[in-house]
């Protein structure tokens, strides 16, 4: 296949899988076969791109998509399925595609009523249109496990008429909220994916064009261009989180001048429009925030930490979490002339909640070594170890300890 | 629409201590949320309150003669104590509506699409 053909098929499988999905969808009103005709439409463009890619890829993997779907469908009609997908859309014509299914088919995916997991899963299947093998190696679990819980999520969306819509302003921000943590958790999987050396799932670059389409398609809400802000101001750290031997690089160390400026920019720029917007701010644009108070510290040292605790103190309050209090409480231990005991306490105090938690120990640990209490560090350190299943981390967290004798 | 069953679970302890009064409250809490459901578009195909929980005999059928035990299959603190069936138009319409039932906890069960005869 011509380079051409083959950048432009990746391309648009990473950034319009969703898009085709969703318009399919809404014409066969069955995910499986939806996700079928999908994948049918990007095997024919791998046979037909190679003599020219066409002008609009998505557009016509769509049109491919749901002309397969038409035929399937006329084939079948015996088939009338028992439980069609609820679209619900009094204003369109319901078999054509609307600019809001994508946002639909996520939201579908993270309806409240299906497990965190089973939001996670089905996402990276039906949005980010990885298979079974896949999904397994990024979430770090057994691919029986993983068709199982798919196979059961599809099946109670039909079932208990979970509807393919986008909900009422005053219940949007909740199932909004969802769906933004369940494509946040897909860009965090990326990272962790290609920690442990697995096949580049491109699941950074999914994320992103997610959470650009959220924004594209909610050019209100300030919460979808939090998160694209935060995905992008950590994406422009990318290649400086591992050094040239895959080892961890912890954002104190990392080679500032290597930063991506054109990720960081349009990072800044959504962090300070979502900043803005929320009232009071929302806890994506706080974590953008702080990912961009890092973006423009010309050192760690240099960094304007009070200012950082503060807009930690807002994330506490507008999401009393035990994970963001943990990162106020690793912010706080960076301020000079901060008593580090009294920090400690702080961290010893969540400890309830964060009990299988590996960032916690971590944490300690790097706080008792600058405390001078060696065996203590240790100790936190192999406790750490305990919980963390990534080998660069592993090794990173090894490293450290060896650090200390 | 669909048919939703929603299940209702409390603690028992009511049936000790109810007076006239309480049973009277508790009865206006189901006027008002039979309301709630014709308000959202739904409507309510059936239901009924049920005697608490040790007055229930379980019929466990397996090899040989089936096996009657006294109390209900599942011992727990929350009891089932009701049920409704609910026509809603979706599960969005059902989890909202299930949210206004007075109960501790409803559970909402789809009912099982049959193929038209």
């Amino acid at each position: 296949m011509s380079v051409a053909a083959g950048e432009a098929l990746t391309r648009a499988y990473r950034e319009c899988w969703v898009v085709v999905v969703a318009a399919t969808a809404r014409l066969t009103r069955d995910l499986d076969l939806a996700e079928d005709c999908t994948q049918e439409a990007f095997e024919r463009a791998l046979r037909v791109w190679p003599e020219g890619v066409p002008d609009n890829p998505a557009g016509w993997l769509t049109t491919t998509a749901r002309r397969v779907a038409l035929d399937r469908l006329r084939r079948e009609q015996t088939l009338r399925r028992k439980l069609p997908l609820l679209v619900e859309d009094p204003a369109a014509d319901e078999a054509e595609p609307a600019p809001t299914d994508p946002l639909r088919l996520v939201l579908t995916c993270c309806h409240p009523a299906l497990a965190r997991e089973s939001q996670v899963a089905l996402t990276l299947r039906l949005v980010c249109g990885l298979d079974t093998a896949a999904i397994a190696a990024v979430l770090l679990t057994g691919e029986a496990g993983v068709a199982r819980r798919i196979t059961r999520a599809k099946r109670k969306i039909a079932a208990a008429r979970i509807p393919f819509r986008v909900p009422a302003d005053d219940e949007l921000a909740p199932r909004l909220d969802a769906a933004l943590t369940v494509v946040h958790l897909v860009y965090t999987a990326g990272h962790v994916g290609s920690g442990t050396e697995l096949a580049d799932t491109g699941l950074t670059t999914r994320a992103i064009a997610l959470s650009r389409m959220l924004v594209r398609v909610l050019p209100a809400e300030p919460e979808p261009r939090g998160l694209l802000g935060l995905l992008l101001l950590t994406e422009a750290r990318g290649g400086t989180r591992t050094d040239p031997d895959g080892e961890l690089v912890l954002l104190a160390d990392q080679d500032r001048s290597a930063w991506d400026p054109r990720r960081t920019r349009e990072g800044l720029a959504h962090a300070t429009a979502a900043l803005r917007a929320g009232t009071p701010p929302g806890r994506f644009a706080l974590q953008a925030a702080l990912a961009g108070l890092h973006a423009v510290a010309p050192s760690w040292e240099r960094t304007d930490w009070s200012q950082v605790v503060v807009t930690y103190d807002a994330l506490v309050r507008v999401w009393p979490s035990a994970v963001a209090a943990l990162n106020r409480a690793a912010a706080r231990s960076q301020v000079p002339g901060v008593d580090l005991r009294e920090v400690l306490g702080e961290m010893d105090a969540l400890t309830p909640d964060l009990v299988r938690y590996p960032y916690l120990p971590a944490a300690r640990a790097s706080v008792l070594a600058r405390l001078g209490r060696r065996e203590e560090a240790a100790a936190a350190y192999d406790e750490a170890l305990a919980l963390t299943v990534n080998p660069v981390e592993r090794r990173f967290l090894a490293g450290r300890r060896a650090e200390l004798s | 629409m669909a048919q939703y069953v929603f299940l209702m679970y409390d603690s028992e302890d009511w049936y000790d201590t109810a007076g006239d009064q309480d049973v009277a409250d508790e009865f206006r809490l189901h006027e008002a949320f039979m309301e709630a459901v014709r308000e959202a578009g739904a409507e309510v195909v059936g239901g009924e309150a049920l005697e608490r929980s040790s007055t229930a005999s379980t019929v466990r059928r397996g090899e040989g003669a089936p096996l009657v035990t006294d109390g209900p299959f599942a011992d727990t603190k929350e009891a089932l104590g009701g049920f409704y069936v609910i026509d809603a138009p979706d599960l969005d319409v059902a989890l909202r509506l299930a949210a206004v039932c007075p109960a501790g906890t409803v559970e909402v069960r789809p009912v099982m699409a049959m193929p038209d005869a």
